[in-house]
């Protein structure tokens, strides 16, 4: 009974509490730059979950299964990325085996989700945290994308109905899509402290 | 190609006409994360500005070696190993700052500036062109992270490097030391920058 609670009160706490977009600044790049249809937004939020739960899984096992035991922890880093680069060729290759128009769509942006920081910041942070069971890893692996996917969805809608606004002429594109996403995280600050 | 005022020329075009956070846009993670008070803001500039030389004068020197398909891959395996070499530093130097700035430095591995420049510059050009261009585009990006930390910090403490400088009567603004701040205070730089450009052109 106790773990069923960590495991739901840490993909809580990682969706909405500490969301690695809106607390941790990480992914901001796809979270801007992708952010400007809401369609697009959720294939990419998809994506984006795929390959944190694919890498959040496997540089845990990675790191508890050799590096740890054999005092290889210097290598990290090094493992981390050929991971993360490994994951993102694989869902590249499926996706355009299976899903050739998601390809055509996705352009640059797929082989992009490697650089982004949402993914190694989670491999970091399992960690960091000192996250000790497989589980607990897996479980905010997956929180952490659904954190990620509803983070730019929200921004995508926002931006849609933006293009409507009257907005000073200097401050068009992307100062105003920072000063958007400044609000949206002080909404979310209102969850602070709900756990943890 | 590689007399005195083109080097120059490469200098300043990281700091300002192309500076990669004000004009290119890359690197936001970082920038949005350390600033909030001055000292972790130059530590974390001075970081990128040695993983950035290291790894254009790394790829520079493999140029004629890179193969297309492995490009991306050697350059994030060179980018990986300078930040090694830093964070390592970092943790036997200054292990406070290095607690307190936690994933943010091994985060420089995918910092788009850094495979950005190494792409766009360093895998086309000599060395010294290389350095240079290292060299303002961490200029640049160090300049500009300051200047957006000492606004926060200022801001949110009414201090500066941790010594007071507003008034007392000041009343600190806590929301400018949270995200929030970080965001605005960028948005509204990122504006004041159009404005500039647009009034010079």
């Amino acid at each position: 009974m106790d773990t069923v609670q960590t495991l739901i009160l840490g993909f809580i706490g990682i969706v909405i509490v500490n969301n690695l977009v809106l607390t941790k600044f990480l992914g901001i790049c796809p979270y801007l730059g992708v952010s400007g249809r809401i369609d697009m937004a959720f294939g990419m939020g998809m994506a984006v979950t795929f390959v944190v739960t694919l890498a959040g899984t496997l540089t845990w096992v990675i790191d508890h299964v050799f590096l740890v035991p054999y005092g290889l922890e210097v290598l990290r880093y090094l493992c981390f990325i050929l991971v993360i680069a490994g994951a993102v060729q694989l869902v590249e290759m499926y996706v355009r085996k299976f899903f050739p128009p998601l390809y055509e769509s996705f352009g640059i942006f797929l082989p992009l989700i490697t650089t982004n920081c949402a993914i190694l910041g989670l491999c970091l942070f399992l960690n960091l945290w000192g996250i000790d069971s497989l589980l607990e890893a897996v479980v905010l692996s997956v929180g952490a994308g659904v954190g990620f996917t509803m983070a730019i969805c929200i921004m995508a809608g926002i931006r849609e109905n933006l293009e409507l606004a009257d907005v000073p002429e200097c401050l068009q594109g992307a100062p105003i899509t920072l000063i958007t996403a400044g609000l949206l995280t002080l909404a979310f600050m209102g969850f602070a402290g709900m756990i943890r | 190609m590689s007399d005195g005022t083109s080097l120059g020329k490469t200098f300043f075009a990281g700091i300002w006409d192309n500076n990669p956070v004000l004009r290119l846009l890359l690197g936001m993670c970082p920038t949005l994360a350390v600033t909030a008070a001055v000292k972790p803001a130059l530590t974390m500039g001075f970081s990128v500005i040695f993983v950035l030389l290291f790894s254009n004068i790394v790829v520079s020197l493999l140029r004629h070696q890179l193969k297309p398909h492995l490009r991306i891959l050697m350059f994030t395996l060179t980018i990986a190993t300078a930040v090694t070499i830093a964070d390592l530093a970092l943790k036997a130097y200054l292990p406070d700052m290095s607690a307190s700035l936690g994933p943010y430095i091994p985060l420089i591995i995918v910092n788009c500036i850094i495979i950005g420049r190494a792409e766009a510059c360093a895998s086309k050009n000599g060395l010294v062109v290389s350095i240079i261009d290292a060299l303002g585009m961490g200029a640049g990006f160090t300049i500009t992270l300051c200047i957006l930390a000492a606004i926060r910090e200022v801001l949110a403490t009414g201090k500066i490097f941790e010594i007071p400088v507003m008034p007392s009567a000041f009343t600190p603004w806590a929301a400018m030391g949270m995200p929030v701040g970080a965001f605005v205070t960028l948005g509204l730089m990122l504006g004041g920058v159009n404005l500039i450009s647009k009034k010079s052109a």
